[in-house]
């Protein structure tokens, strides 16, 4: 059971890993600035998981597949697949619905904080 | 409006293209991998907590456990440590879940200054709106086509 | 045409006065500086009010420095890197005396100074003040990215210098003369990366001290320094090279503001950068060399980069500029 345990935390650390590494790939290679990362990761995970690919990484990987931003549009696209058996409402709602929780803890954390702290200079 | 040709001079630009600096890309790579690493196991150890102890499942367990790294994120951010943190990780705090409640927070408290409603709450999303935009329209126009593909086939 | 102006009257520098961040107050110029401050907010609420303080505090300084009453002071000339230039124009409110602000980016100091000569050698005013400052962080919340964002600066870059610099110029008096100065042109080779201010200053700093060199007949050897504003490391070679090719070896003369500002490019890779590095070296470590004849003849060239935010995201490439200013002990 323990041995299990660690082996999926090993695993959530090389898959995180390695998706980060790809991403300072891009930045080492390419003049691509981090706001425009995120978009590809996340476009990346939409389309890997509209075509069935991202579930694998997901299953086999767990947290080291759905923290990193791909994982957010994993969660997007499965959302709308999922509800795309059920109706045309929920083909539209589900995506949404599914990232509800990461928009809004996005929205209620950035705000609370934003009010709490103040931004600090740099030194270096 | 382009530049016009006789400002364009391909042979400065090509010569600062050398001249210019590289990033050290092996420690760079190293630094990310190893931080973002370390995040998606947080982000591991915090499901199976929750798996374990409340006994979440499914889409709740994963709903909860990027609740609490956004948590995380915009409370380092608000610290002030997750710049340092992305000044030694580049990509590695970049990517995960973390550095979305970064680049959320940032700018919300940065402009702080000009007020809480044009300020902190209309500048919030001006590095992370777009993800929000791709993200959505994106589900919506994947939902649409799987709804297509069922009705048809 | 002609773009080089000589002062007969050669209008003196009589007072300076200068105030820098924590960073750049340990930095390797950190002694000639006057005013140290150990919290770049200097009281304030905004990083925009504190540079304006700053600047305010500059130009009292040195109209103090140069024994001059306010009423003494005929304008102000300032400048500075936000939008509107409202740090000049803020510190500026609590002056009585005129105002002129002028920006050229990272040039304005040159800028300001030539035309400060100008104004008196011309025999329309007897004291001008010439000011400008930049800031670390509000320059970056205004051209890049907000600061707690965990972003990673590319090798390229610079880093803004906090800090404020201001001269007083007289028609009488004694201290460092500016003896001509040479007015840039704009220059665009094509660079886009907005991180490259550098390389894209470089050949406008180049094209300034070719034609100082042409229409004055001088050479790099009458110098005893040139000293260009904020090329940094990178910049500073591209020029060296660029003015190798048009026949003029400054490799023995050339030092750059940004590079002395901070002890080791480490985190700030290039060196300084901004409307303040310029003025803050000068006014302090410069000035001081000059006034005490450790230095006979020097040409300042501010060096600046013309760009929005807007204009980097449309894509546009930099122009940039360069005013040379000579000075004489």
């Amino acid at each position: 059971m323990i041995i299990e345990l660690i082996i999926m935390l090993i695993k959530a650390f090389v898959v995180g890993g390695g998706i980060c590494t790809i991403a300072q790939l891009l930045i080492n290679y390419t003049k691509i600035t981090s706001g425009k990362i995120l978009v590809y990761f996340l476009l990346s995970g939409v389309i890997l998981q509209a075509l069935g690919l991202y579930q694998y990484l997901v299953d086999f990987a767990g947290a080291g597949a759905t923290v990193p931003i791909s994982g957010f549009g994993y969660l997007l696209a499965d959302g709308a697949m999922k509800g795309a058996k059920i109706s045309l409402f929920n083909a539209i709602t589900g995506g949404v619905s599914a990232a509800s929780m990461g928009i809004t803890a996005a929205i209620v954390f950035g705000y609370i904080f934003a009010v709490l702290f103040k931004s600090k200079s740099k030194k270096n | 409006m382009k530049t016009s040709a006789d400002c364009e001079n391909k042979n400065y630009l090509e010569y600062v293209k050398a001249i210019s600096p590289k990033t050290k890309e092996k420690r760079s790579l190293f630094h990310a991998f190893w931080v973002g690493g370390v995040i998606c196991m947080i982000g591991q150890i915090l499901r199976m907590i929750y798996e374990s102890l409340i006994g979440l499942q499914g889409d709740e367990l994963a709903s909860y456990v990027s609740m609490t790294m956004i948590f995380l994120g915009a409370f380092l951010t608000g610290l002030g440590v997750y710049d340092r943190i992305g000044k030694y990780a580049g990509g590695g705090s970049i990517v995960p879940i973390t550095g979305f409640a970064n680049s959320v927070v940032s700018p919300a408290m940065e402009f702080k200054t000009e007020g809480y409603i044009y300020g902190t709450a209309a500048k919030m999303f001006i590095i992370a709106g777009p993800i929000i935009v791709f993200g959505v329209a994106s589900s919506v126009l994947v939902g649409i086509l799987y709804f297509i593909g069922y009705r048809v086939f | 045409m002609k773009r080089t102006i000589y002062f007969k009257n050669k209008p003196t520098i009589v007072g300076t006065g200068t105030i820098a961040g924590p960073k750049e107050s340990s930095g390797s110029i950190a002694k000639y500086i006057k005013n140290k401050l150990d919290d770049d907010m200097y009281g304030e609420e905004s990083y925009e009010k504190a540079e304006s303080k700053m600047l305010f505090n500059a130009i009292k300084t040195a109209i103090d420095d140069s024994k001059k009453k306010d009423n003494e002071i005929d304008a102000l000339i300032a400048g500075d890197l936000l939008n509107q230039i409202v740090a000049s124009t803020f510190a500026a409110r609590n002056f009585r005396f005129g105002y002129l602000g002028v920006y050229n980016a990272c040039a304005t100091f040159t800028e300001a100074l030539t035309l400060g000569a100008t104004l008196i050698d011309g025999g329309y005013m007897k004291n001008v003040v010439c000011a400008t400052s930049s800031h670390f962080s509000s320059a970056e919340r205004q051209y890049r990215y907000p600061l707690e964002l965990g972003s990673t600066r590319p090798p390229q870059a610079q880093w803004t210098v906090t800090g404020a610099g201001a001269c007083v110029l007289s028609s009488e008096g004694r201290g460092p003369k500016i003896t001509c100065a040479t007015i840039g042109k704009i220059i665009d080779f094509g660079v886009i990366d907005a991180n490259n201010m550098g390389a894209a200053m470089a050949p406008a700093a180049s094209d300034t001290l070719f034609t100082h060199f042409k229409e004055t007949g001088l050479t790099p050897d009458d110098y005893d320094l040139i000293v260009t504003g904020d090329l940094g490391v990178l910049g500073s070679r591209a020029l060296k090279d660029l003015i190798w090719e048009k026949g003029f070896d400054i490799e023995k003369q050339h030092v750059d503001c940004g590079e002395l500002v901070y002890n080791i490019c480490e985190d700030e890779y290039q060196g300084g950068s901004g409307a303040g590095c310029s003025s803050l070296v000068f006014s302090s470590y410069l000035y001081n060399k000059l006034k005490n004849k450790k230095l006979n003849k020097i040409l300042l060239i501010a060096t600046g980069a013309l760009l929005s935010s807007l204009s980097a995201q449309q894509g546009e490439s930099i122009p940039a500029i360069a005013h040379a200013v000579s000075l004489e002990s």
